[in-house]
């Protein structure tokens, strides 16, 4: 039961715990960006090939908790990321049955957009056109840590968090 | 739990986006209308992670001394060879120093000089980024009760960082100089001109509004300016360094990305106060000194 719990919540809480774990100053190169990416993938992967484990109370809260962290105006993760869950949930059965590219390829799609909406929307609010360079980096980082956790979470996945080996 | 048919739950669970996406347009709306609330939820938070921020900084610093040990030992050689080098410059500059001091001290005593109040300080540890995609801003740990107030100032062990813009009871964010919201009084050293230095989120910010037949010069120190009351004057900000497209920006003399502990220095100035720490309710804090 307890098992079948932790597996089945496995999606959130290692999110959020990366999401913590990178606002600690490490010294990364790009890591406010790394950290917002890390979100997108996490929502993206979990959403398309485990929608049980990543509802979108789930992603509302990660939202909130990647907003909170960071001195963005709030709630533009949350949009951000209920948008991805939407849109994932939506193209799920296409994806599901496609080879890794095909995903990689739908997620660098998606984190394109992502980038976009984050930048205008912060523009927005901020009431100035802000500089274009960090969206890219942003992009640029998505779109290149996708395959590592892929790898990872597709491991768990199978593994690790599968509520059926409970 | 009510029991609900499967048609009901199945319009329900399609209604949860639509309605969470409503939410999160709610969420960016209160935001943006009150200021005050979304500030009191992100201390409340950082309060919250604070400890456990803490807890990570140990063995985070002691990593960061065993790598740069390593790397010490592999330039060994060469390192000493320029430390000493340096030290002999410094030596003589050490000389020049003292004599300029001990000059100093009897021109101020024939002046009857009033001197600056020394100022109590704070020294506290960074322990998280807080700054994100677009603003630049680090997280302390304080302890309760460390008289650490709005619009301290707060340099690391070569210049002026930021200045502390929210307080919890156990955290405390800086902003820093770099982020887009920053704007600073400033001083060219040389022609003693005064300009602002403006952040943009890059790592250099930008000088702006300096005199009329001033141009600062490259590798010309900026100090901080005491216009404004916001800061006091001679705190060594960075240089004056030109852009590819010949703009005059400022490097930082303190290091900005790799910030670990920085001293929080009380100067009893009541000038104007960070950005976001501008409150309709305390009109009496603005002008006083």
């Amino acid at each position: 039961m307890l098992d079948a719990a932790a597996r089945q919540t496995f999606p959130v809480t290692t999110t959020a715990i990366l999401l913590l774990t990178l606002s600690v100053p490490l010294g990364l190169p790009g890591q406010p960006q790394l950290q917002l990416a890390l979100a997108l993938a996490c929502v993206f992967f979990w959403s398309v090939f485990r929608p049980d484990s990543m509802p979108p109370a789930a992603a509302f809260l990660l939202g909130l908790l990647t907003d909170l962290l960071s001195l963005a105006p709030p709630g533009i993760s949350v949009l951000v990321l209920l948008t991805v869950h939407g849109v994932a949930v939506r193209v799920r059965r296409l994806l599901s049955l496609q080879g890794f590219l095909v995903v990689w390829l739908a997620f660098v799609a998606v984190a394109a957009g992502a980038a976009a909406v984050e930048w205008a929307l912060t523009s927005i609010l901020t009431f100035r056109l802000l500089p274009a360079g960090p969206a890219l980096l942003q992009f640029g980082v998505s779109a290149g840590f996708y395959p590592l956790l892929a790898t990872l979470f597709t491991r768990a996945h199978r593994g690790l968090a599968d509520p059926e080996k409970a | 739990m009510i029991r609900l048919s499967i048609p009901v739950r199945q319009a329900l669970g399609k209604l949860t986006l639509p309605l969470l996406i409503a939410a999160a347009f709610a969420v960016m709306l209160l935001g943006k209308a009150d200021q005050l609330l979304a500030e009191r939820v992100r201390m409340a938070l950082a309060d919250t992670l604070a400890p456990l921020y803490s807890l990570t900084a140990e063995p985070l610093a002691r990593m960061r001394e065993v790598s740069d040990d390593l790397q010490n030992l592999w330039t060994l050689r060469s390192e000493n060879r320029r430390l000493r080098d340096e030290n002999d410059n410094l030596r003589r500059w050490h000389a020049v120093a003292l004599a300029l001091d001990a000059e100093n001290t009897v021109l101020k005593a024939n002046l009857h000089w009033i001197p600056d109040p020394a100022p109590s300080y704070a020294t506290a540890r960074v322990v998280a980024d807080a700054g994100g995609v677009y603003a630049r801003a680090v997280l302390l740990a304080v302890g309760p009760d460390n008289g650490i107030t709005r619009g301290q100032v707060a340099l690391d062990e070569s210049g002026v960082v930021g200045r502390v813009t929210e307080l919890g009871s156990r955290s405390a964010r800086v902003l820093l100089i770099t982020d887009l919201n920053s704007r600073i009084p400033v001083t060219l050293e040389n022609s003693r001109a005064r300009a602002i230095m403006v952040g943009t989120n890059g790592p250099r910010p930008r000088l702006m509004y300096w005199p009329e037949g001033v141009t600062p010069a490259e590798g010309e120190r900026v100090v901080t300016s005491a216009e404004a009351g916001a800061f006091p004057a001679g705190l060594p900000v960075g240089t004056v360094r030109f852009s590819l497209s010949g703009v005059p920006e400022v490097e930082p003399a303190a290091r900005l990305d790799r910030l670990e502990i920085v001293r929080l220095f009380n100067y009893g100035l009541r000038g104007i106060q960070p950005p976001e720490t501008v409150r309709p309710d305390k009109p009496a804090l603005v002008g006083r000194r």
